[in-house]
């Protein structure tokens, strides 16, 4: 009988270590037992499973490649990856929650933050005793962040932040925002500030009716002469390489976490097309459908060795952003399509929300655009090659 | 206290087992391995007494390759040593045999408390824990639902037929878990971690001062000789029609067909 849940055509788990089979192991049981049970009710209510925050950040789930010294696990690239893998196979609004806290939050405190802000924030981040949210999209501006409007103004005080940003993961709920801001006329001048909830002229909305990540809170954020302290600044980093370098991480996650999803949608269409049965046989044994089933495997286990493989050069130094842009476009682009054809094993049950398919359809539709869009990536590996920027 | 926790590497529980060509073991070649459940019970306890009132717990594994990585996980969850004790040379279809070489693991070890789980999921025996204690002349209380310790001694509440039954015994002694004594923990990465510079050692029959007539299959009692599936149940049937035709037809199956009525 063939194993369903197990999706490692390539014996992928032969390349990795016990510690990185125990994390994987451990995700996953926690997603089986605490996410799978609630995330349907969560998604239709479009609501985040908030008494899971906690719990996730005590296991070590948020910022686990971080050092032991600031409260992380200390662990590599590919237990990171294997950790986001498991979430998205959860649910892509999990994943996101703990891609946002752990690449686009912890990291920057960690990498651009002094000794003080890292001792304040990393350790409560690291256990969900705090919530972060990361603000670089604004309004008018997402593809091009360089054209930001936001702007911090030096005063006697520290800072004073006007502007707006857009489409924020945990925005509402966040502690602790992560903001970029131009404090000059030049992309050379952008500057990261953490700005603390309750803060004077912050104000952090819901937005609503969203038909995608329905289990994640996404937010406006808005600033009317915010006043920040001095202390608040992130003194390690100018200019765009700073928010980029948060989106490298985070990307990094995300090609793993759409392993997770395909994974998702591919076990029940396998498991489906093995009991559904049509013509008086299995709809598994019609051609047609072991097709699908094929390509769904082989494109999941040609993403599988793309994102080992970076983990590999990210855990040896030598990643480059381009390599992970061409992860990131492959792999969530994969995971759709996989989505897509899983819906048409499940014939009308796989718009139900019995299955999880469409609701990891609709959520990847988000993957696809947030942390730089497809066609961003694909103009990214365009220039790349060319040596020709497309962009603009 | 030094406490000793004894777990098993089984299956896992939803596995579909297929038989090997032997016909008379498992093939165990695409199997994922896990602790037996109730054996995680019993390492939940001893690392709740251990952060409780101090000491330590060693984990111990009597079995093949399978045997490290549960190991591992054990001490991921907070114990602090681990024994692989491999079964090369042991005869494991008999659980005299297997309770034989534990219990000289577990006498080079001198712990005041020893955890089983109340029985191995898969083989489900029942018998390892009475056996190591025989051996050992400890007294053990099995199927414990609620444990405390204190003053040299243990009161353990089992579960009986309709009730519980309140035991108590001297250290040192040995447990069997049964489900509801705790919740087990998941372990924390942090654990993980910590668990690869944790010691774990492997041991031989020979270490441990037995020798192939004593726990090879020679001395073994009992042998396993055949195993089978049991047989594929019959596709439910679908009973259509109005509420009262469904009624009528239902009690006539069950009178007839099932005869439970
Ligand atoms: C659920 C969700 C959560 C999000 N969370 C966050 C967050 O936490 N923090 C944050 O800062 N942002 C977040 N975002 C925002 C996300 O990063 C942006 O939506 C994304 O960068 C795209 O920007 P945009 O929506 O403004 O699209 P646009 O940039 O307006 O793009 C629209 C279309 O034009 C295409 N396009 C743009 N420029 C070019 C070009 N040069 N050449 C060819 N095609 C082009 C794009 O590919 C796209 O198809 C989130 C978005 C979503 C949906």
């Amino acid at each position: 009988m063939v194993n369903t849940k197990h999706v490692d055509y390539m014996n992928l788990d032969s390349l990795f270590s016990t510690e990185e089979l125990q994390v994987r192991d451990l995700a996953r049981s926690f997603v089986e037992e605490r996410i799978l049970p609630v995330i349907e009710d969560c998604y239709e209510q479009g609501v985040y499973p908030s008494e899971l925050i906690r719990p996730m950040g005590e296991l070590g789930f948020y910022g686990c490649n971080l050092p032991e010294e600031y409260g992380c696990a200390g662990m590599n690239n590919i237990a990171y990856g294997l950790i986001t893998q498991e979430l998205e196979r959860g649910d892509s609004g999990i994943r996101s929650f703990a891609s946002v806290q752990s690449s686009l939050v912890m990291y920057p405190i960690f990498a651009f933050g002094s000794e003080e802000q890292k001792r304040k924030w990393l350790p409560a981040l690291a256990t969900g005793e705090k919530i972060g949210c990361f603000g670089l999209t604004e309004p008018d501006f997402g593809s091009n962040p360089s054209d930001m409007v936001t702007r911090a103004e030096h005063t006697k005080f520290g800072w004073k932040l006007n502007g707006a940003k857009m489409w924020i993961t945990n925005g509402t709920v966040a502690d602790v925002a992560v903001v970029w801001a131009k404090t000059g006329e030049d992309t050379r001048s952008i500057r990261g500030f953490l700005v603390e909830k309750g803060t004077k002229g912050y104000s952090a909305p819901e937005i609503k009716k969203k038909h995608s990540l329905r289990a994640s809170i996404t937010s406006e954020l808005i600033f009317e002469d915010c006043e920040i302290p001095e202390e608040n600044i992130l003194p390690g980093v100018e200019g765009l390489r700073g928010p980029l370098s948060c989106l490298n991480q985070a990307r990094y996650g995300i090609a793993w976490g759409a392993i997770g999803s395909a994974m998702a949608t591919y076990t029940a269409a396998l498991e489906y097309s093995l009991s559904r049965i049509q013509f008086g046989k299995p709809i598994a044994s019609f051609q047609l459908q072991q097709k699908k089933l094929a390509e769904m495997i082989t494109e999941i286990s040609k993403a599988q060795l793309l994102a080992f493989h970076l983990g590999k050069l990210k855990d040896a130094g030598k990643v480059t952003p381009a390599q992970i842009s061409m992860a990131k476009r492959n792999n969530v682009a994969m995971a759709l399509n996989v989505a897509r054809e899983a819906r048409t094993i499940l014939g009308a049950n796989g718009i139900s929300a019995e299955y999880p398919v469409m609701r990891h359809m609709n959520n990847l539709e988000s993957v696809l655009t947030y942390e730089g869009t497809h066609d961003i990536h694909t103009l990214i590996i365009g220039a790349e090659v060319t040596g020709i920027q497309a962009f603009k | 206290m030094k406490i000793a926790v004894c777990i098993k590497a089984v299956p896992e529980t939803d596995t579909r087992i297929r038989i090997a060509a032997d016909g008379r073991s498992i093939e165990r070649s695409d199997i994922k391995f896990i602790v037996s459940p109730y054996d995680e019970f019993a390492l939940e306890e001893a690392i709740k007494l251990k952060e409780s009132k101090g000491g330590s717990v060693t984990v111990i594994g009597l079995g093949g390759d399978e045997v490290p990585a549960i190991l591992r996980d054990g001490l991921a969850r907070g114990a602090d040593d681990a024994v692989h004790v491999s079964s090369a040379g042991v005869a494991t279809d008999d659980p005299l045999i297997v309770g034989k070489v534990l219990a000289a693991a577990l006498k080079q070890l001198g712990p005041d408390l020893i955890f089983f789980g109340k029985h191995g999921v898969g083989g489900d025996n029942q018998q390892v824990h009475a056996v190591v204690a025989e051996k050992l002349g400890m007294p053990q209380v099995t199927v414990v639902t609620k444990l405390d310790v204190t003053d040299g001694k243990v009161r353990a509440e089992r579960e009986i037929e309709g009730g519980i039954e309140v035991v108590e015994a001297p250290l040192p002694a040995i447990i069997g878990a049964q489900k509801g004594l705790n919740e087990p923990r998941y372990p924390k990465l942090q654990g993980i971690m910590q668990a690869k510079k944790k010691p774990l050692a492997t041991k031989s029959v020979a270490d441990l001062g037995l020798s192939a007539d004593q726990v090879g299959d020679a001395a073994a009692g009992i042998r396993i000789t055949g195993l089978s599936l049991p047989p594929a149940r019959q596709a439910g049937r679908r009973i259509d029609g109005d509420a009262g035709q469904q009624v009528a037809e239902l009690v006539n199956a069950l009178q007839n067909e099932a005869k439970v009525i």
